[in-house]
């Protein structure tokens, strides 16, 4: 098959990303957290993650990690989306299109300001 | 849900919930039987007999003490209404295979949609996991295991930018290369 990338593709690419890593200080890291049960999934959960990761290679934005998690029990706010950065307490936004969570990848994950608009009221 | 690829995220995730070490996702086409086939397969804790009919069909059961999803019954409607069927077993200990099946041409069936984005997001989401995927198309096939990808990067997050688009990039180029001919894609309406 042709353009299939080569594992040694990925060395070359894994040496490039430990040197970033390591020259970036702990408090830039950031946790992202998308919540994907059946009901996020139906409210368009894979697109707001998608959108996600495509944030983080377009800005080439390294130290996030970006996980997933069930149904957090408030369905009506999906597509639910938590961030925490640095060692600040963890924000959980509600309704997150695939707009928003690339909104939110630039003011809060990026700027370290927290959206307040779609924060989920306690 | 409006893909096939989001029904697959979505049994998938059961797998995540199971605490299954490695789940295998296949898809195969074959055009000239007209079958679209989908199966996810872990090796999760896995369910006992009564369970695993709940879990397939919640409205005829009587129990009601346990959670259970809409997942399930939905794609074994979707399948249903295009001339298929959705089965699933399940071993206490052992794991669980759900597969089900669509006439490929039948005009209510969803498109595959996008299967590199639902593997993209499991594979990040749920790293612990050792992913398989699977797409057979007639007689072409695209395989993709994470094993050797995760053996090569260790401690260091998939979600990096370069290895995600390296992860991104090694999806989206395989499936490109297994896709269904246009001439085989005519509906069938009944």
């Amino acid at each position: 098959m042709p353009n299939v990338k080569s594992l040694e593709d990925l060395k070359r690419l894994k040496e490039e990303a430990l040197k970033k890593r390591q020259a970036m200080s702990t408090s830039g890291r950031a946790q992202v957290v998308v919540a994907m049960g059946t009901c996020g999934i139906a409210a368009g959960a894979r697109d707001t993650m998608k959108a996600i990761l495509d944030q983080i290679e377009a800005d080439q934005l390294s130290g996030i990690v970006v996980t997933q998690t069930g149904c957090m029990g408030k369905c009506e706010w999906e597509p639910i989306v938590e961030v925490a950065v640095g060692k600040e307490p963890k924000v959980a936004y509600g309704k997150i299109t695939a707009e928003r969570a690339r909104q939110i990848m630039r003011d809060h994950v990026q700027g370290g300001k927290v959206v307040t608009e779609w924060v989920i009221p306690a | 849900m409006r893909e096939l690829a989001l029904h697959l995220l979505d049994i998938a995730e059961n797998s995540v919930a199971a605490g299954a070490n490695t789940v295998v996702v296949t898809v195969e086409e074959d055009s000239r039987a007209d079958r679209l086939r989908l199966s996810v397969e872990d090796d999760g804790k896995g369910m006992d007999e009564e369970m695993a009919a709940l879990v397939t069909d919640p409205f005829v059961t009587t129990r009601t003490t346990r959670k259970v999803g809409l997942g399930i019954p939905l794609l074994k409607a979707a399948a249903e209404a295009c001339n298929g069927w959705l089965r699933l077993g399940s071993q206490v200990g052992k794991g669980t295979r759900l597969e089900c099946e669509f006439q490929h041409s039948h005009i209510d069936r969803m498109p595959l949609g996008d299967v590199a984005g639902t593997m993209l997001a499991l594979l990040v989401g749920a790293p612990q996991i050792h992913w398989v995927y699977r797409h057979r198309v007639n007689g072409d096939e695209f395989v993709f295991d994470d094993r050797p990808i995760k053996d090569e990067l260790g401690e260091l997050p998939l979600t990096e930018p370069e290895i995600l688009s390296y992860i991104r990039e090694t999806l989206e180029q395989g499936e490109a290369n297994v896709q269904v001919p246009l001439t085989d894609t005519v509906p069938f309406i009944p």
